[in-house]
């Protein structure tokens, strides 16, 4: 009976670690949509959400300096500044990562591939050492960061606490950080905008059959690069979101923004390039990489068999697709490949 | 002049690099509520001088007026500020799209958002006032050749286009097909469009057409009323009057059966016949030349006997060896071909898709070929590369080396050389060529030429797909003509004229004939 009710408080931590890997990959995977849709390959995703941690832990930084002395006077208007300057450092540096791999692919047609697996290396190098280098100059205050989180969520916690606390779900469902939410709207979103807009729809044109939205007027190189830098800026939340609240505010050295920029990556073929299905998807990827945490009698080494279960998922998820060959499961049709306006 | 035309164009001139003009100085005019048929051999610059009007090219010399008014227009998006619709032979359209957004993308709309229940109503009342049959919510990859087509006139119709180019619209339609889109042509006649529609099909002029107007060699022949035209006097405006080229075609001496054709027929990926029940027998000994316009089934003829397409039930080739020996290769792969020591050729239309690895050098294109001929895992290198020195220097290739510049990187001329030199090199007893003088200069031309010519007097059955009937005519021993899939003559060349092969070109046998 003790062994089951511990089971229990252990599957509920893991759900918790689930859903904050779950949300690390939503934002890497919702980023990489956008970009596929608009027929670019960007496999630097790791590298980027490497580079968006980075940039909102520099952020941060120049923040805390920039206005020392300022937090009593300012209150909570401090730290939901800080939190700005957070986001908006790790999105600004995440789209210099997209522009740069736009550049490449679309402006000087290099190899997609190629690019994003070099952009992969790049960011991840130059995260590690500006990284490496933070450490001398001192951590960041965490608790700024996360407690400016909670303290602009606070009231909506409360009311629902109420509501929640017969069920206990309260802890589950409504005590994360607000970028938990954040990663949800900005899946709603792009979901609308991809089907219900026409600049959604001229996006889609331009990933799917990119001769035929150049022949409909649509300016090709426009769609490109803004669909690639947003979706670049998007996924770098993935990492900011992870230093911030994951690791609170510390620079992380064992390479699991890595592992999970590869599995959002793998989410997209998942969720066959649908952000909804991205959702539920990326907290089952979150819980399959949680998964050995629930086996017993796992020790270090074998608990590596479990996390390769979001691949596993990725593999047959292709499989099913391909025996269904339904055309709106496919990726998009031009996806990877270089524009070249046909001459005579 | 009581009214404006729709259309004029004045002394365009269009040309593609130094040689080529594809455009001489043509002037034509388009009234308003009229179906003018362009009618032409392949390569007279039908299609060119529309994609100036469509946007895709720029004429280099001459005006463009619209309802009077000379205009410039510089892309896709300028043709339909003028109210020029053009649907192409290759639809343009998102497969995984439905009609109505295919035809609302690119369009700036008052919202941004998507409003599906407008743009549904409106392609509802256009079909309804032309008569076309069209389900906006369809998509397109569940479309039949013939919706995709009726999606791209809506688009055109919808974007508000009072002129409409159409392409050779009846290429890909069945019969009744055809005969709707007839029907909705003359809808839009009476609403007061102007149509332009390019074909090669000499009925259809005649049955749709108000005037036709004709070019040849990129010059303008001249226009007729269509109601005093036949398909005789078109075919001779068409056509013109044969030129002397003076090719060298000696009499082949010994004819014997090579290869036998029954009944071939092929489809293609969405089912369309693009051979239809086809017959004839090929010669060791004689070049058999095949013409008709473009997409008649050349192409799927010469694969279906390479082994690169799936023949229907009921289709039989055989070859009979030079000793005699008999085989079928219905259902044989070009492995199997090699395997069953057939000596099969084949110079491919498209030489980089399915002749030569652009990216690598002579050597390793011909090792291709040769690989096999020695045992185990290596490759002969040494076979291939006197091979490769010998084509160099026979055929005078012009290339800086043969083993590290890579083919694309050579000019079109020597590209082909090396591909028929490599072909011709096994000693073949079957030999077919595409097109093999595409984009050639004269000379090479005529090396080609003598080179197939070398190959008939060896005995091979040479097999040319051509589309110059003055060549056809000098260079073949006998042609067979290809009109929509089917065999419409086989003709001696040495007696027939360049009329008599027009009209076979042009003669779509209705389905009753077949």
């Amino acid at each position: 009976m003790s062994g089951f009710l511990s089971f229990l408080s252990s599957f509920s931590t893991t759900l918790t670690f689930s859903i904050t890997f779950g949300t690390v990959i939503l934002f890497g995977a919702l980023g990489e949509i956008l970009s596929e849709k608009g027929g670019n390959l960007n496999l630097g995703v790791p590298g980027i959400m490497y580079i968006g941690a980075i940039g909102s832990l520099v952020g941060a930084l120049w923040f805390q300096g920039a206005t020392s002395g300022m937090a009593a006077s300012l209150g909570v208007l401090y730290s939901i500044l800080c939190v700005l300057v957070c986001l908006i450092f790790a999105f600004g540096m995440s789209m210099l990562g997209g522009l740069l791999f736009a550049y490449l692919t679309i402006s000087l047609r290099t190899n997609q591939n190629v690019t994003g697996l070099t952009l992969t290396i790049f960011g991840t190098g130059i995260a590690n050492y500006i990284g490496g280098s933070l450490g001398s100059v001192g951590t960041v205050r965490a608790d700024v960061t996360s407690d400016a989180v909670k303290a602009y969520i606070t009231p909506l916690v409360k009311w629902l606490d109420g509501l929640t606390d017969k069920f206990n779900l309260g802890s589950l469902l409504f005590r994360h950080g607000f970028m938990v939410y954040f990663a949800i709207v900005v899946a709603i979103a792009l979901w609308y905008f991809l089907t219900k807009t026409r600049t959604g729809l001229s996006l889609r044109a331009v990933g799917e059959n990119t001769a035929t939205a150049d022949a409909a007027g649509i300016n090709i190189n426009k769609y490109k690069y803004l669909s690639t830098c947003v979706g670049a800026g998007i996924s770098g939340l993935g990492g900011c979101f992870y230093v911030m609240e994951y690791i609170d505010g510390l620079w992380e050295t064992s390479a699991t923004i890595g592992a999970l920029g590869w599995l959002a990556v793998a989410l997209v073929i998942f969720a066959t390039w649908k952000p909804m299905r991205c959702i539920w998807g990326a907290y089952l990827f979150g819980l399959l990489s949680w998964f050995y945490f629930l086996v017993p009698g796992l020790f270090k080494g074998s608990d590596k068999i479990f996390q390769m279960l979001p691949y596993l998922f990725t593999l047959l998820v292709l499989i099913l697709v391909s025996l269904r060959r339904k055309p709106e499961d496919q990726p998009p049709g031009s996806l990877g490949k270089a524009y070249f306006r046909e001459e005579r | 002049m009581a009214q404006t035309n729709a259309i004029e164009l004045r002394h365009i001139t269009k040309r593609f690099g130094q040689k080529v003009i594809a455009n001489d100085d043509i002037s034509l005019d388009l009234r308003k509520g009229e179906i003018l048929a362009l009618l032409g051999e392949n390569g007279s610059g039908k299609t060119t001088l529309m994609n100036m009007l469509g946007g895709i090219y720029f004429p280099d010399e001459g005006q463009i007026f619209v309802d009077g008014e000379e205009v410039t227009i510089r892309s896709p998006k300028d043709s339909f500020r003028y109210g020029i619709g053009m649907i192409h032979q290759h639809f343009k359209l998102v497969d995984v799209f439905t009609a109505a957004e295919n035809i609302v993308l690119g369009l700036e709309g008052e919202k941004g958002r998507l409003d599906k229940n407008s743009i549904r109503r409106t392609v509802r009342e256009i079909a309804e006032r032309y008569g076309f049959d069209i389900d906006p919510d369809q998509k397109v990859y569940d479309m039949s050749v013939s919706q995709k087509q009726t999606v791209e006139i809506v688009k055109v119709l919808y974007r508000g286009a009072n002129t409409l180019i159409l392409d050779e619209p009846t290429a890909v339609l069945t019969p009744q097909e055809t005969d709707k889109l007839f029907a909705v042509m003359r809808n839009m006649k009476k609403d007061g469009k102007a149509i332009i529609i390019i074909t090669h099909k000499l009925h259809e002029v005649l049955d749709v057409s108000d005037r036709v107007a004709v070019l040849r060699k990129g010059k303008y022949i001249g226009d007729v009323e269509t109601a005093t035209a036949t398909q005789q006097s078109l075919t001779d405006m068409m056509v013109g009057r044969a030129v002397a080229l003076n090719i060298d075609r000696p009499k082949a001496e010994k004819c014997v059966d090579r290869l036998i054709v029954n009944n071939l027929t092929v489809l293609d990926k969405e089912g369309v016949k693009k051979l239809d029940k086809v017959s004839f027998t090929a010669m060791g000994g004689e070049i058999l030349g095949i013409a008709g316009v473009a997409g008649s089934g050349q192409k799927e003829l010469l694969e279906a006997i390479a082994g690169l397409q799936p023949e229907e039930e009921g289709s039989e080739i055989r070859y009979i060896s030079p000793e005699g020996k008999e085989m079928s290769l219905i259902g044989m792969d070009p492995l199997d071909i090699i395997n069953s020591g057939i000596l099969l050729s084949f110079v491919p239309e498209d030489r980089f898709g399915a002749g030569l690895v652009g990216s690598m050098p002579i050597v390793d294109n011909i090792k291709l070929r040769t690989y096999r001929d020695r045992k185990g895992i290596l490759a002969d290198r040494a076979k291939a590369q006197e091979l490769a020195d010998r084509i160099v220097l026979d055929l005078e290739v012009v290339t800086p080396n043969t083993n590290v510049i890579p083919i694309r990187r050579l000019s079109g001329g020597n590209v082909q050389k090396v591909l028929v030199g490599r072909e011709i090199s096994s000693s073949p007893t079957v030999l077919m060529t595409a097109y093999a003088v595409r984009g050639l200069d004269i000379n090479t031309s005529y090396m080609i030429y003598n080179l197939l010519t070398e190959q008939k007097m060896k005995g091979a059955a040479v097999i040319y797909v051509g589309e110059d009937l003055d060549v056809l005519l000098e260079l073949c021993d006998r042609i067979l003509v290809l009109c929509g899939g089917q065999v419409s003559g086989i003709v001696d060349a040495a007696s027939a004229t360049k009329e008599e092969i027009g009209l076979l070109m042009t003669q779509f046998r209705r389905e009753d004939k077949a």
